[in-house]
């Protein structure tokens, strides 16, 4: 880091090998290209959850389209640490085209799973995606006629 | 690599370490031991207390080597109240101290001590208004950080020292983010202690002090031989106190000049933020500021997340300090100056150092705008 005068001090540099943090490049690749970020129009939207963490300021949106019982299309959006996007990014892959059935019985310790671990302190995170599309469900079932009918 | 966290640490300097490496091999004997080959060791040491006398503008006698800015922070606070208990049990602070004076106030009032904690304003200075009436014959301590580690906002300790004078109240002032970065004496400051840390001036880690002003009434907080006036018991850090007192003379030297550089980067950085990216909060530019410090609130935005895509483009900066990141609770700093959780959730430090050029600025502040912009587009605040 203390770079010779001559030359600027670039040559000086030491290589740069990658950041050392607490996150695993999955969880870094997920936080660098989200998946399913946006939000689905009012005609496609046939649930729509808005979930906060008061404990630390993070909040997130999720947007589903249902048809034939399944999760058709899913959206998100993320106000968070890497940790917040990154999960919330792994639970919209998890969610598109399962069953509501199934949808239910998503877990955040799925979602650590399928991103190969976070950091302890920031498993409170991955609640955040779980408890959104849970909510969404129950938005969408609170619409719904009568047990397992879809709006027309 | 672009550093821009100096707030946090600093690179040790090739001068420093050429002058800590004798000590380091060579000369590793004990400053305590009779022999000869001891007192090489107690010379590079008392040579060191000198030097930092003579920068601090004190005695010799008035410098206590320690082994962080923490622990100068824990021996002046906890030292004070244990030495005046029999007189009060009262401590004044502020919001905006670093945890290492908060929390130790924190566990001393666990222990009975009152503690009156200073507000401050929504520029980041703390409000001195409340100071006079806050103070009681059982006041024993007031401390007051000179400038801040989150926000640079420097406090007016000057002001308060007059304000205490002549009233037995012992005043300490935490200068860990001032020392070697402002141009002054500290101990001309008024104050009757005053800390640094070897590590943000360009010195070695593990390597502080705490000027004590003579006839300051001070308990030992590690208490075992009479090293260090009997004030810091322990074997003596022989190379990191040379290290400190080295790097503190360098810095010293070039403190004035450094700063106008720093303070032209710093003004380089805001403006052309300002240029390229909306809705940012710049806490603290109000007022006057150590010239390095930047503390900026992007709307919308999480600061871990700026902090974790600047590192994947090899960029380092913090949020809030150091020691708060991995801590989900947003910064006390940026919620007493009135700054909702959210905006204090998201803020980022930047601070410049010596071997900052504008084209790190210019690449930073160019990161920071693609980076702010993607965030901004999946945000759903």
């Amino acid at each position: 880091m203390t770079r010779p005068s001559a030359d600027g001090g670039k040559a000086g540099r030491p290589a740069y090998s990658g950041p050392v943090i607490y996150y695993n490049q999955t969880v870094i690749e997920h936080f660098t290209r989200p998946r399913h970020v946006g939000e689905l129009t009012p005609g496609e939207t046939d649930g729509f959850g808005l979930v906060g963490d008061p404990s630390c300021g993070d909040q997130m949106k999720l947007w589903i389209c249902v048809r034939s019982g399944r999760i058709a299309k899913i959206a998100f959006k993320s106000f968070g640490c890497p940790g917040a996007i990154a999960t919330s990014s792994m639970l919209t892959v998890l969610a598109q085209g399962k069953s509501i059935e199934a949808a239910k019985n998503i877990t955040d310790d799925d979602v650590i799973e399928a991103l190969g671990g976070i950091p302890e302190r920031k498993k409170h995170c991955s609640l955040l995606g779980v408890r959104a599309l849970k909510a969404a469900i129950t938005d969408w079932e609170s619409m719904q006629v009568g047990p397992g009918k879809e709006r027309p | 690599m672009i550093y821009l966290d100096h707030n946090a640490t600093t690179p040790l300097c090739p001068q420093v370490l050429e002058a800590m490496a004798p000590y380091l091999s060579g000369h590793w004997g004990n400053p305590s031991s009779p022999y000869r080959f001891g007192s090489e060791a107690r010379a590079a040491v008392e040579g060191a207390r000198g030097r930092v006398a003579g920068c601090l503008g004190c005695k010799p006698s008035e410098v206590v080597f320690t082994a962080s800015g923490t622990e100068s922070d824990n021996l002046a606070v906890r030292g004070v109240s244990r030495a005046s208990r029999l007189r009060g049990n009262h401590i004044v602070t502020t919001a905006i101290e670093h945890h290492a004076v908060l929390n130790t106030c924190k566990a001393l009032e666990a222990e009975g001590y009152r503690v009156t904690c200073l507000p401050a304003s929504p520029a980041g200075v703390v409000e001195i208004s409340g100071l006079a009436a806050s103070l009681t014959p059982e006041t024993v301590l007031v401390t007051v950080m000179h400038a801040n580690n989150e926000t640079g906002v420097i406090q007016p300790v000057e002001e308060i020292a007059r304000m205490l004078k002549g009233r037995g109240i012992v005043f300490h002032v935490d200068a860990v983010q001032t020392a070697g970065k402002l141009p002054c004496r500290l101990a001309e400051l008024g104050a009757d202690l005053v800390s640094l840390s070897g590590h943000k001036l360009y010195g070695p880690k593990g390597a502080a002090a705490l000027y004590v002003r003579e006839g300051t009434a001070l308990c030992p907080i590690i208490t075992g031989g009479a090293h260090e006036l009997g004030l810091r018991a322990g074997t003596e850090n022989v190379a990191g106190i040379v290290g400190l007192s080295t790097a503190l003379e360098l810095a010293a030297a070039s403190s004035q000049e450094e700063g106008r550089r720093l303070q032209g980067l710093r003004d380089r950085l805001e403006s052309m933020v300002r240029e390229k990216i909306p809705k940012v909060k710049f806490n603290g530019a109000a007022v006057a500021r150590v010239p390095n410090t930047s503390s900026l609130s992007f709307e919308s935005v999480d600061g871990e997340s700026i902090v974790l895509a600047l590192d994947l483009k090899g960029i380092c900066v913090s949020t809030g300090s150091a020691c708060s990141t991995g801590e989900p609770e947003p910064s006390h700093v940026l919620l007493a100056m009135g700054l909702t959780a959210r905006e204090a959730q998201g803020t980022v430090r930047i601070s410049l150092g010596r071997d900052t050029r504008a084209d790190d600025v210019d690449a930073t502040v160019e990161a920071l705008a693609e980076i702010v912009e993607r965030l901004r587009s999946i945000s759903s605040a």
